[in-house]
């Protein structure tokens, strides 16, 4: 799962933004440009901008790490879920994210980078992943409504992306839009349990999405206005929706979902308007979204020690693993030798 | 129609076999996310799925023969300590990978040479799950093998860890050897392999295993039993205090 917008400055490629001063172009920005606007995907031996390559190995690494700090906010559940069925689908839900992690890192290496070096990153804090799972899971009905409204997010804006122009990127979001579409349904089915169970079940429902909600609607990124990175990749056709479509979409497809379900979603200015045909909500508090990105989650020490402990925990683990394989090549040699 | 006894015998049989598998998954469900590197990660959870998977499969098993209505959530989340019957070995605490590799490795050579017999029991039910399994576990005895094998030969450190969770661990093999009066009933109908004859297989594969891992296989003096019969250690009362925890605070709840 992924969210949009994470940080930073915007890149500069070959169509500058407009009022900045026009740059020279050359004869290769031009043919890349057509490839492009042609739909042809880009593979990892094609010539391409540094900024397109920078821009891609940024998106591809945020969304890996997405992926592996992901898992632990699910994984808090895998030992208390209440029935061997729950249990299964949660184990296998947060082993999905771990392998979509894998080949995430595995499309951004075709860029050029180390997964070593990406995972470095994360570790010392430089890069970033989705602010979403810097949020706490303290009840099971967490895990429903991440599967219900974060996977839903990530759906609204990872659909469009299997038609990235970067070859490699698409293949692999073919893949987990797959798997993230079973999960949103999986969620949805927990959320129903409980939504149609006891009082105090139903209460655990709300409570989540009370907390689940507007979060949710923070992972598309800031508004449009706001959004640093989207006329080049729009124009790169790495991203080919707005910030604030795909978050109109994901209201309108989910409004009705919570109305089925018998919950309320948290928004007193929420209401259907018959003139636009779509739903329309509260302002989004910014300030919030913005504290945790600069690391004041409530949870976002929490996730980077868990994942730097797993890191150092493994050290000896890796350093013997590296050492057995030597020792069985230079057996090898000698064999052979 | 099957006897009162064999029923019995064949009900708590099918429960040991589940609790251990539920018990183990459950320990390995622990590393979700916190594995030394990420294709261990993913493999240590498909592991746990499998054995969670087994557990569901002997655990509905083991109701249906005991035809009082009990499910697999009815067995696995409202039973406590007394009433588990999952080896010693299986709720041991994760300590660290090595120790979760060596207990993983005495397990899977064991549980590989008896889904292996038991796939033939005269038992149908038994049969098919065992028959099932034994793909699956052929997948774990192969991973946590290698791994034995790799951190065992690896580094001073790594030899050190793996021949002190060696140790550590190996009183708690004894149990799953053991034979009662219900297994003497069970072996002689057909129903499930002599574990003198597990025992035989077992040492040979641990043997190969150890040798190549250049690690000493300890010594065989006294052994932790008991698990078999409810005797536990402080161990398991945590595991299933939070594996049980939301069915027992919410007893009319469906999830």
């Amino acid at each position: 799962m992924y969210t949009q917008g994470l940080d930073g400055k915007a890149e500069r490629g070959v169509q500058s933004s407009p009022g900045a001063s026009p740059r020279l172009v050359s004869a290769e920005d031009l043919h890349f440009q057509e490839r492009i606007d042609a739909e042809e995907k880009i593979e990892p031996r094609d010539w391409m901008p540094d900024g397109y390559r920078r821009t891609l190995v940024r998106q591809i690494s945020q969304h890996a790490h997405s992926e592996i700090v992901g898992m632990l906010p699910e994984g808090n559940w895998i030992t208390r879920a209440p029935s061997l069925r729950r249990k299964v689908a949660l184990l296998a839900k947060v082993q999905d994210e771990g392998g979509h992690g894998l080949y995430l890192y595995s499309a951004a290496e075709t860029l050029g980078v180390s997964r070593d070096e990406l995972v470095g990153q994360l570790l010392s804090g430089k890069a970033k992943y989705s602010s979403i799972f810097n949020y706490p899971t303290p009840s099971w009905a967490d895990i429903g409504a991440i599967g219900w409204l974060v996977d839903g997010a990530a759906i609204m804006n990872q659909v469009p992306l299997c038609r990235c122009s970067y070859g490699p990127y698409a293949r692999a979001m073919v893949r987990v839009c797959r798997e993230e579409s079973f999960h949103q349904r999986q969620g949805y089915e927990l959320m129903l349990a409980l939504a149609t169970g006891t009082a105090e079940q139903k209460r655990m429902a709300q409570a989540a999405l009370d907390r689940w909600w507007w979060p949710s609607l923070m992972m598309f990124g800031p508004s449009d206005d706001q959004s640093a990175h989207s006329a080049q990749n729009m124009a790169w056709k790495i991203k080919r929706f707005s910030n604030d479509e795909l978050r109109q979409r994901f209201v309108d497809a989910t409004v009705p979902q919570a109305e089925f379900l018998g919950l309320t979603i948290p928004d007193p200015e929420l209401r259907f308007d018959d003139q636009t045909g779509h739903y329309a909500f509260g302002a989004i508090d910014w300030t919030e979204f913005n504290e945790i990105l600069k690391g004041n989650g409530p949870c976002n020490r929490e996730r980077i020690e868990a994942r730097r402990k797993a890191w150092d925990d493994g050290a000896w683990v890796r350093e013997a693993a590296a050492a057995h394989a030597a020792k069985r090549s230079r057996r090898a040699l000698k064999k052979a030798g | 129609m099957m006897d009162p006894e064999t029923r019995q015998a064949l009900f708590g049989y099918a429960l040991r076999l589940g609790d251990t598998s539920l018990v183990l998954g459950h320990r390995l469900s622990e590393w979700c996310g916190h594995a030394p590197e990420l294709e261990e990660d993913i493999a240590l959870t498909n592991v746990a799925l499998d054995l969670v998977g087994h557990a569901r499969l002997l655990l509905a098993y083991a109701g249906e023969v005991e035809g009082e209505g009990r499910d697999e959530d009815r067995l696995a989340y409202r039973r406590d300590v007394l009433d588990y019957r999952n080896h010693l070995l299986a709720e041991q605490p994760n300590r660290d990978f090595g120790h979760t590799i060596v207990r993983q490795f005495l397990h899977d050579a064991w549980a590989v040479e008896l889904y292996d017999r038991l796939a033939g029991s005269t038992d149908a039910g038994l049969a098919g799950i065992a028959a099932k399994a034994v793909k699956e576990v052929r997948y774990h005895v192969r991973h946590s093998g290698d791994w034995l094998i790799r951190l065992g030969d690896g580094t001073d450190v790594s030899h050190t860890r793996m021949r002190d969770a060696l140790e550590r661990l190996w009183p708690c093999t004894g149990e799953m050897f053991e034979r009662d009066s219900a297994e003497d009933r069970l072996v002689a109908a057909g129903i499930a392999p002599d574990p003198a004859e597990l025992r035989a297989a077992w040492n040979a594969r641990v043997a190969a295993v150890l040798a190549e891992a250049t690690l000493e296989r300890p010594a065989d003096g006294w052994m932790q039993k008991g698990g078999r019969r409810g005797e536990h250690s402080e161990h398991l009362g945590y595991l299933l205090a939070e594996m049980q925890f939301l069915p027992r605070a919410y007893p009319d709840a469906v999830w």
